[in-house]
């Protein structure tokens, strides 16, 4: 025997899928989204994501080994967190933007919880959220999409289709004045938005291979998104002068990136299929309450890191039926 | 296809043996027969140093009706009862060592003709008590015990448990395709015990062989079901969910429910006692995974060192890092040589370096892998975290005891935290901690 022999608890198999092999599925599953948005967006996009993977990679071990911890950037979460980060600042976000985004996300929703596993909000979240509010003017600056081959020296700056409606209802009291918005634009990436949230397509056919993976369940995408669309069709029905259609609701803003990317997040979503539906209608009932009434013209951000504060209650409340247990 | 709830499904790894026959082993120089091989109280030994033992002797008495004694392996003479490694519990247990003489000659009376089908139930239940017959899938509960269940817990069900769900082993396939008349005969004979007109083969789906075996040799009486192929599907209480669709109580056992589960290779052992009067002195068993030179299904005796199994199959590889009784699911890793084989050693496995694991483990990222893959309906996660911190009270809140230790969570878990391990502590602790309360009382 060469090494010696190894004496641990049993089982003495383990499966292959461990955390590094988990977070770079996810990574696959981004490249599409991130991809649009670079097309799209041109070379300004491309800097934001590239800054921001690397910085959360530089922030996560610099971190570690000040506090003397082990250096895990190698279990690939740092650099999913950099990669949905960008994927949720605006395309031209100046390089300081990206930087201090990616130290909140790591420092302060990430390892002042004890690192990976620990924390309770998403940590791109949490920076996104921070970014939102300590730098309104700068994370509200939307480029408008121009495909990659036809772009411009300078950028143009615009309105993301729920910020056009949100003001327009805020202004006039209608959606009258709004222009039209195509559906397929929205569909394939081609509206003004975050980097990695203008392409449903994009993001469906990410979101399918992690379900398809096994590494998120279809529940929290299927039930946040529907949740949406139902709440969203009703409202429409009631009055669709003042409330946009829910295909619309549903294909615009960051809602396909956070219900496959950012509400799935398995530390910070609940661990029982009960757990998810609950989690993921919650998601999509806030979203709403945000996008139809609230302060901010999206409000799939804030309605995730409010349902992540609750994984813990859903948790405790939806055990699984212990096998043999009195009925 | 039949199956229960939860469950995994690792690489099976069965085609290193299970395409070989069956090989006997030789008899080696020394045995080492544990007094303590079966769940329940220890046996007493009933031979000294310097006494001349034949093959099938009995070497101890078992004390109380939870307990089984052992036999003899073979003639020859007995150097004393010793302290030896126990494989399951790691530490030093009571043996008797015998010196064999090389002739193997049987104790008198040995074996006899016996017409099991003429006999008394309780007649038959004696000859499986006096043969230390105990569940020789990995449980090693008395057998006897389980043939005599209490008045108002009449058994209605019988399934003979020929899943075997662990990776690699194929002993018990090897037994069901080489000699199915034994098994058959073995689960008539628990047939005849019980009063029962009907039983259940469960074989699982990899095995298409023994199934189509069983099928042709099987009485009317017994119905051979295929099981989809899962993990733990040979547990007794989802063995018995699948196939029955009863669910066991929490802290029951099967006769709560009716049934009786006896696996295959017990069966055979029943056999053998009844219409012999031959005990528990040999088992089939796999030593297989990739670091033994020569995987194969051996007939070897009770008390065989593991140092002569592995020689037996031409020695270990290079890169072998772990020796495991059992599986690679529930097995024991043994850090000595000089275990020996017991009626519970279904498999003797070597792992190499490629095989193992040895990644340190990190924080809960509460995936949920091990709630899905849990087949007891507990929250695994949870169970670890407590684990960490000892906290065995709180655990028991959260079904600590209702974990059969199956290893499905600690297989997914992509943070690879050791979770069996952890509740297998917490497990010690309690158990410790009402120990101390009834001698308090
Ligand atoms: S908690 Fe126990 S029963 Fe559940 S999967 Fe883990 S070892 Fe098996
Ligand atoms: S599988 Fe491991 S990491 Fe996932 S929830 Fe269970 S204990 Fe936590």
């Amino acid at each position: 025997m060469s090494e010696g022999i190894l004496v641990s608890s049993s089982p003495h198999i383990r499966s292959p899928e461990d955390i590094g092999w988990i977070m770079r599925q996810v990574i696959y599953a981004l490249i599409p989204g991130a991809a649009v948005g670079v097309y799209f967006f041109g070379v300004p996009a491309f800097n934001v994501v590239w800054v921001s993977v690397v910085s959360c990679i530089v922030v996560e071990a610099l971190i570690q080994r000040l506090m003397g911890r082990p250096i895990t950037i190698r279990d690939g979460s740092a650099a999913v967190t950099g990669l949905l980060l960008a994927m949720n600042l605006p395309p031209g976000a100046p390089w300081w933007l990206v930087v201090i985004g990616a130290l909140v996300a790591i420092g302060l929703g990430k390892q002042v919880y004890g690192g990976l596993g620990n924390n309770p909000f998403n940590p791109a979240l949490t920076a996104r959220v921070f970014l939102l509010i300590s730098f309104p003017v700068e994370m509200t600056t939307w480029l408008v999409p121009r495909p990659l081959l036809v772009h411009s020296a300078d950028a143009v700056t615009g309105a993301t289709p729920l910020g056009a409606i949100k003001t327009a209802v805020f202004m006039h009291g209608s959606l009258a004045s709004v222009g039209h918005v195509s559906i397929m634009d929205l569909f394939m990436g081609n509206v003004g938005g975050s980097l990695g949230e203008v392409s449903a397509l994009a993001l469906i056919v990410g979101g399918a291979y992690l379900i398809y993976r096994r590494i998120i369940s279809w529940h929290i995408p299927v039930f946040y998104i529907g949740t949406v669309f139902v709440m969203t069709g009703i409202f429409w029905l009631i009055n669709p002068g003042v409330y946009a259609n829910p295909v619309f609701h549903v294909f615009s803003g960051g809602l396909m990136l956070g219900a496959f990317f950012m509400a799935t997040d398995l530390v910070t979503s609940p661990v029982t299929v009960m757990g998810k539906v609950i989690f993921a209608i919650g998601c999509g009932v806030i979203t709403v309450v945000i996008r139809l009434w609230g302060g901010y013209p999206e409000g799939v951000s804030f309605s995730i890191l409010i349902m992540n504060a609750f994984v813990p209650l859903i948790n405790r409340g939806t055990r699984p039926v212990v096998f043999g247990a009195a009925r | 296809m039949l199956s229960f709830r939860g469950g995994i499904h690792p690489p099976g790894m069965k085609d290193l043996v299970n395409g070989r026959a069956i090989e006997s082993m030789p008899l080696v120089p020394l045995y080492r027969v544990l007094l303590q091989q079966h769940i329940g109280a220890p046996a007493r030994p009933v031979v000294k140093a310097g006494d001349v033992v034949r093959k099938g002797q009995v070497l101890s008495e078992p004390q109380g009706f939870v307990s089984a004694s052992v036999h003899a392996p073979t003639s020859g003479k007995v150097r004393g009862v010793e302290e030896c490694i126990h494989p399951v519990t790691g530490l030093a247990s009571p043996c008797v060592v015998i010196e064999a003489d090389g002739e193997d000659t049987w104790v008198e009376g040995l074996p006899s003709e016996l017409d099991p089908f003429s006999m008394e139930g309780s007649e038959l239940v004696s000859m499986v008590r006096s043969s230390g017959i105990v569940g020789m899938g990995g449980a090693t509960f008395p057998t006897h015990v389980k043939l005599s269940p209490p008045k108002d817990k009449p058994i209605d069900a019988f399934i003979i448990n020929g899943v075997e769900c662990e990776p690699y082993l194929a002993a018990d396939h090897r037994l069901m395709l080489e000699e199915p008349l034994r098994v058959i005969s073995g689960a008539r004979v628990v047939m005849r015990i019980l009063g029962l007109s009907d039983a259940v083969m469960a074989i699982e789906a990899n095995k298409p062989d023994a199934v189509d075996v069983m099928r042709r040799e099987v009485p009317g009486s017994i119905r051979v079901e295929v099981l989809g192929v899962k993990y733990p599907q040979g547990a007794e209480k989802q063995l018995i969910k699948a196939v029955l669709g009863r669910e066991v109580p929490s802290g029951g056992l099967p006769m709560d429910v009716g049934a009786l589960v006896h696996n295959a290779g017990t069966c055979a052992a029943i056999w053998d006692a009844c219409s012999s009067g031959i005990p528990l002195i040999e088992r089939v068993t796999s030593v297989t995974g990739s670091g033994i030179r020569e995987p194969k299904n051996i007939r070897v005796r009770i008390g065989t060192p593991l140092r002569d199994v592995i020689e037996f199959c031409g020695g270990v590889e290079e890169d072998a890092v772990k020796v495991i009784f059992g599986g690679p699911m529930m097995g024991i890793a043994q850090y000595s040589m000089d275990v020996s084989v017991t009626k519970g050693t279904s498999g003797v496995l070597v792992l190499g370096s490629r095989d193992v694991d040895r990644s340190s483990y990190t924080s809960c990222i509460s995936c949920g892998r091990c709630v899905d893959a849990c087949p007891m309906g507990l929250l695994p996660n949870v169970l670890s975290k407590l684990g960490e911190r000892s906290m065995w009270e709180e655990a028991l809140s959260f079904n600590l005891m209702d974990c059969i230790e199956c290893g499905s969570c600690a297989y997914v878990c992509p943070a690879r935290r050791p979770i069996v391990h952890f509740i297998k502590h917490m497990k010690a602790l309690s158990r410790e901690a009402s120990a101390k309360k009834r001698q308090a009382v």
